[in-house]
């Protein structure tokens, strides 16, 4: 079995360092009721918290120092990460821009968008949303039908995205549009693009969640103009940026850990003396969510060393959101629960219902169980 | 170059070395005659010959010094083969036994999981208790336990010689055919000698982390059945590789895989620190529970073939099937792991998990 690998070194003087200042940090943030764990999630949109986050340096700290980043290794990004998580902080605003926009930007973006733009996502004060589905291109990304358009110094895009979390919010999106004829292996003739989302040409309708709430907006643009130092990369070579972006996206602990706080509010609930079916319920729950905490790791470790761990990240993504999936299912056999979003006296049913309500998407977003399947096991060989 | 550069160097090359050696060596035929009951003494004088059993002896002992975490890739290597031999207990037991200052002895060894009873007479001590399903148990030259006397906690060699009569009931196997004893260790004398302080209770779960790993290797063994079966097996004029359904099967497959080594790993690398027991409770947990979802799949892929002896797979999804159970269960790790959670508290639980 050469598939793929999940070596797990340990983490450096410097990873360990940063989980300490990051678990102070949270404990101030929490302890001073800043923000509440059980009704928080990765997703969870909070710009002051992001500004603080940022301010204390836990935003973009794998970047280059001159573009307000720290120069440390995904190792550190990592832990720094993984305890915002575990703590239920409220990352959702500088999520996306830390994760991918941002060092999409790095690598591929002009100098005045790396100057201009990355040291305002490090100090917690510009977001990001991603651009890439649209109503007729899902897990069929390669069928997007956003066009852009070559207008004067710049490009004029026309089209529409869905499912962009956080458009009425953020400030950017990163756009992935057709600039050209897509050839043989589809996958010819995209370009990505930064889209100013306070620039004319663009609006954004809402559309509301299973639980009611407003993350997603379906975006759309009616010959909306973008300079060309805000296109990313090479004119056609947007498809290759995409899938690069596909191993950061899907192999951290965001993955296995948008539930966590459920897990913590269960072991509590039941208290020190667990009956034998709740201790061997929660007991095999911790034993996917260790086995879970180290493959993450080790991908971390592996794009450290430059590598595209993709098959890994894959794996991580389908068995994480398989846990996450599972959490609720097994809290409410442990325990007489009957979920509710209004029972704020009792913090198990409120989180359970939180969780209940969202879990669906968990298996959904950033790539389908199924797509992750086919992704698998191509690197098995099987296809 | 550094110490641990030339270790894990060391380490890699012994790997290497073991991982052709029991390519050629382990054969269907040695593994169909060790079925039928034949005790595979050649097999066991090859690996010998290559330093197999001292591997995690220190050289001043005549081992190869390999480090506990390094060698159970040694240990996932042997459950890869299926090798059908106590060589992962007499690895583990020759490290234990050694390292509670034992004198060297030589031959096959193997790990009692029950703990016993000790109480010395003079310069003889006199052991209580039974042990059941002892791997190898009437095989091995020696068996290494650990007992409670009027002092604490004791580590004990008791040679086979000690043990004449000693053998209760008709010979058990476990679902793979490998000898499974029970053992009554009443009035069995054996000499100070064979007696050492035992630091804390370790065996029961060195055995389950030493099954964990096996049932890592015995996984991977699996799926390079499974893919190379999918690839070469045609239906309705093609490979069954090339449908979804298989794929997708195997990706599962191969994500309960991937878990299992991660947690096996984790057992590992906790060897000797205050986390063992957690680290092979989820080690154990997450191996087993893998164990039997890798196993229906990958004889779902092979269909009919796979379940006859015309096919080896058999070799490596009955070892699953008995390891998962040896040295304690799904049942009662998980079990023991929610109890160390609960006790613990939730807000507890991400420091241990996260603990260097």
């Amino acid at each position: 079995m050469q598939a793929f690998r999940f070596d797990a070194p340990p983490l450096p003087p410097e990873a360990s360092e940063a989980c300490e200042r990051v678990r102070a940090f949270l404990a101030t943030e929490c302890g001073g009721g800043r923000y509440v764990p059980h009704r928080c999630s990765w997703s969870t949109f909070d710009p002051e918290f992001s500004r603080r986050a940022g301010a204390a340096g836990f935003i973009g700290v794998t970047w280059p120092r001159e573009v307000g980043g720290q120069a440390q290794s995904s190792l550190v990004r990592f832990v720094i990460t993984r305890e915002m998580l575990a703590a239920g902080a409220p990352c959702g605003a500088h999520w996306i821009a830390d994760r991918q926009s941002g060092p999409q930007i790095l690598r591929h973006g002009s100098e005045r968008a790396r100057r201009e733009i990355l040291p305002r996502v490090c100090r917690g004060e510009c977001f990001f949303g991603i651009g890439m589905s649209e109503p007729d291109s899902g897990s069929d990304l390669a069928a997007v039908r956003t066009r852009a358009r070559r207008h004067g110094e710049g490009w004029l895009i026309d089209g529409s995205k869905i499912w962009t979390s956080q458009a009425h919010r953020v400030h950017y999106l990163i756009v992935l549009a057709r600039t050209g004829e897509a050839g043989e292996d589809r996958h010819g003739g995209l370009t990505q693009f930064i889209v100013d989302l306070s620039a004319s040409g663009v609006t954004v309708r809402p559309i509301h969640n299973l639980s009611g709430g407003h993350e997603f907006n379906e975006v759309f643009f009616r010959e909306y103009y973008v300079p060309d130092d805000m296109r990313l990369g090479d004119e056609g070579a947007g498809w290759a940026m995409v899938t690069g972006e596909l191993a950061f996206e899907r192999s951290g602990p965001d993955r296995f850990l948008s539930d966590y706080r459920l897990l913590v509010e269960l072991i509590d609930t039941i208290g020190p003396e667990p009956d034998a079916r709740q201790a061997a319920e929660i007991g095999r729950l911790v034993s996917h969510l260790a086995a879970l905490l180290r493959m993450s790791t080790s991908v971390a470790a592996l794009l450290d060393e430059g590598r595209s761990p993709n098959t890994e990240a894959a794996l991580v993504k389908d068995v994480g959101t398989a846990f996450e999936r599972e959490v609720p299912e097994i809290a409410r056999l442990l325990l007489p629960l009957q979920p509710s979003l209004d029972d704020h006296a009792q913090r198990l049913p409120e989180t359970l219902a939180h969780v209940v309500l969202h879990a669906p998407s968990f298996t959904i977003r950033g790539g389908t169980r199924e797509i992750l399947r086919g992704i698998i096991a191509r690197g098995l060989g099987l296809r | 170059m550094n110490t641990a550069t030339a270790d894990s160097e060391l380490t890699n090359l012994l790997l290497e070395q073991a991982d052709r050696l029991l390519r050629a060596e382990v054969t269907r035929e040695v593994l169909a005659r060790a079925d039928a009951g034949a005790c595979p003494t050649p097999l066991w004088e090859i690996c010998e010959q290559a330093g197999l059993p001292a591997a995690l002896l220190p050289e001043a002992a005549g081992g190869a010094g390999i480090a506990m975490a390094d060698g159970m890739r040694l240990v996932r290597q042997l459950g890869y083969h299926a090798v059908p031999l106590p060589l992962a207990e007499t690895m583990l037991a020759q490290a234990l036994w050694s390292a509670a200052g034992g004198a060297p002895v030589t031959g096959s060894m193997t790990l009692v999981a029950e703990s016993l009873a000790l109480r010395r007479r003079g310069v003889r001590y006199t052991l209580a208790g039974r042990a059941s399903r002892v791997p190898w148990g009437t095989a091995v030259q020696h068996l290494l336990l650990e007992a409670h006397d009027e002092d604490g906690l004791r580590l004990v060699l008791v040679p086979q010689s000690a043990l004449s009569g000693k053998a209760v009931g008709e010979p058990v196997r476990n679902l793979a055919f490998e000898p499974r004893d029970t053992i009554d260790f009443d009035a069995v004398e054996v000499d100070e000698a064979m007696v050492r302080q035992a630091p804390r209770q370790l065996l029961f779960a060195l055995g389950a982390l030493m099954r964990a790993q096996q049932m890592a290797g015995a996984m991977e063994r699996c799926l390079d059945f499974a893919v190379s079966y999918a690839m070469e097996r045609r239906q309705f004029g093609r490979p069954i590789a090339k449908f979804q359904a298989i794929q997708h099967m195997l990706a599962e497959a191969a994500g309960h895989y991937a878990a299992a080594v991660a947690a096996a790993d984790l057992g590992a690398d906790a060897w000797g620190g205050a986390q063992f027991e957690f680290a092979v409770a989820a080690a154990k947990s997450r191996v087993g529970e893998a164990a039997g979802k890798v196993a229906a799949i990958v004889h779902q892929v092979h269909g009919a073939m796979g379940f006859t002896q015309e096919h080896p797979l058999h070799f490596s999804t009955r070892r699953l099937w008995s390891w998962r159970d040896e040295f304690g269960g799904e049942g009662h790790w998980q079990t023991r792991l929610g109890h160390l959670v609960c006790a613990a508290g939730g807000s507890a639980l991400w420091p241990a998990l996260t603990a260097d």
